[in-house]
């Protein structure tokens, strides 16, 4: 059977907070409340708590005000929640996956999670402990793929197969978070000076 | 949700020519929101493979009805009622069983409920915007809803969106993650639009555009309209014995 073609993308447009953060955009009484909202964590997860800040700037500098994240990650011990994870059962305490609008006027998403631990490259190396970040907005028209890096973790990242692929070695530091009074702060340029890598996958 | 043996497997690698590039003027916000330099490619590891889910436990009884999930006691929304279906599936016509689809939209006069949208035409008191549901063991959806409106926005200097319905889908892999919007077949918008016409190819745009199906329509009570998503699939690897692919 010849294949499908896979449906074509299209921005999620300014108003995506409605389908995907209704309480943030004010429609209130719909769902219980925001998907992904709220710590990545339940009491007893394993492994350290951690806060992730960051913004969406565009290509004049500016942050987005009308940006949503979302974050995929493995729990303390490289595991992914998820029915397709085979190399063990991930901490029932960790849900791996969050949702964050850029928020207010500096447009700021939050992520309240645990740093993860280390999940293998499909050749056997070994990857550095990472967050996937999946951001979408209006005027982009599919969404865009990133990492963020911890920056404590230097040897780990100086063997990353994926931080390697990166051609010039000064792009690396796009996707390696700053830690600031205790937390991770992460800004996404989408275009120009300090462009962030981002990721076809 | 089932698990199946393939889940487990890297996806094809996206085919970025059936998607709209990042970078296209016509769509002015694209300018200064799109990256100059090329992406980063490699074969999928378990952070692409597998992805969030979601169980029925949170899908609530009215989360698909957007006619009644905003409207007071009794009441519901003004406008064109409508079923909007479909299956979702893989590239290779499998269902993609237990998946999140959420939706939103404007009402039937082209306004969204959003603090921003100062559009002239007046909110509807019983119509929030927003739906979900799970997909079933067949890969199959539906939403009750009225149709939206076709509104006007600050691009060019007459610019309207055609209607259209935004979605955003789940698969089993992050990888697989998609937005897109959903248009009406006929709608004489569709080839006005520029973004829609950010898809490079027209059978793309077909892709996204929903066909009446009067065979779905209750009678007296709905006409639906069909629209069917394809997600990425899982390569087959009969020749790699790598378990977590390459």
């Amino acid at each position: 059977m010849a294949r499908l073609r896979e449906t074509p993308s299209q921005t999620a447009g300014p108003y995506v907070h409605i389908g995907m953060v209704p309480t943030f955009a004010g429609v209130l009484g719909v769902f219980p409340g925001d998907l992904g909202d709220g710590p990545l964590y339940r009491d007893g997860v394993k492994g350290e708590r951690i806060t992730v800040k960051g913004r969406v700037i565009d290509g004049a500098g500016a942050p987005l005000r009308d940006a949503c994240v979302e974050l995929w990650q493995a729990d303390a011990d490289g595991l992914y929640n998820a029915p397709s994870e085979r190399r063990g059962r991930a901490d029932p305490n960790f849900i791996g996956w969050g949702r964050a609008a850029a928020g207010g006027d500096e447009g700021i998403f939050t992520f309240e999670t645990i740093k993860p631990g280390k999940v293998p490259f499909g050749d056997g190396r070994i990857q550095a402990p990472h967050l996937a970040l999946w951001i979408i907005a209006r005027g982009i028209n599919i969404g865009l793929h990133t990492r963020m890096y911890f920056p404590e973790e230097t040897e780990a990242n100086a063997a990353d197969p994926v931080l390697n692929r990166i051609e010039h070695g000064w792009r690396r530091e796009t996707l390696i978070a700053k830690r600031q009074d205790g937390v991770y702060q992460f800004d996404i340029h989408l275009q120009g000076d300090g462009e962030t890598v981002f990721l076809d996958i | 949700m089932r698990n199946y043996p393939s889940d487990a497997r890297p996806f094809r690698p996206r085919d970025l020519d059936l998607h709209p590039p990042a970078y296209h003027p016509g769509y002015k916000t694209s300018v200064l929101r799109s990256p100059r330099q090329a992406l980063l490619s490699f074969s999928n590891t378990p952070t692409e493979i597998t992805g969030p889910v979601f169980g029925h436990d949170m899908i609530g009884p009215l989360d698909h009805d957007l006619t009644r999930n905003y409207a007071q006691d009794g009441g519901s929304a003004i406008g064109e009622r409508i079923i909007v279906y479909g299956k979702l599936m893989d590239d290779e016509g499998r269902p993609v069983p237990g998946a999140l689809i959420e939706i939103w939209q404007t009402n039937a006069g082209g306004r969204y409920r959003h603090v921003r949208d100062t559009y002239v035409a007046p909110l509807d008191p019983n119509f929030g915007g927003c739906g979900r549901t799970l997909t079933d063991d067949e890969g199959y959806y539906s939403f009750l809803t009225i149709r939206p409106g076709a509104y006007p926005w600050p691009n060019r200097a007459n610019d309207w969106r055609p209607a259209h319905i935004h979605y955003s889908v789940f698969g089993h892999g992050f990888a697989q993650r998609l937005i897109t919007q959903m248009y009406f077949e006929g709608d004489p918008s569709i080839p006005l639009c520029p973004i829609v016409g950010t898809v490079p190819d027209p059978v793309g745009i077909d892709m996204m555009t929903a066909k009446l199906d009067m065979d779905a329509t209750i009678p007296f009570d709905a006409r639906a309209w069909r629209f069917d998503i394809v997600l990425r699939g899982r390569r087959s690897t009969p020749f790699e014995n790598r378990p977590e692919g390459n």
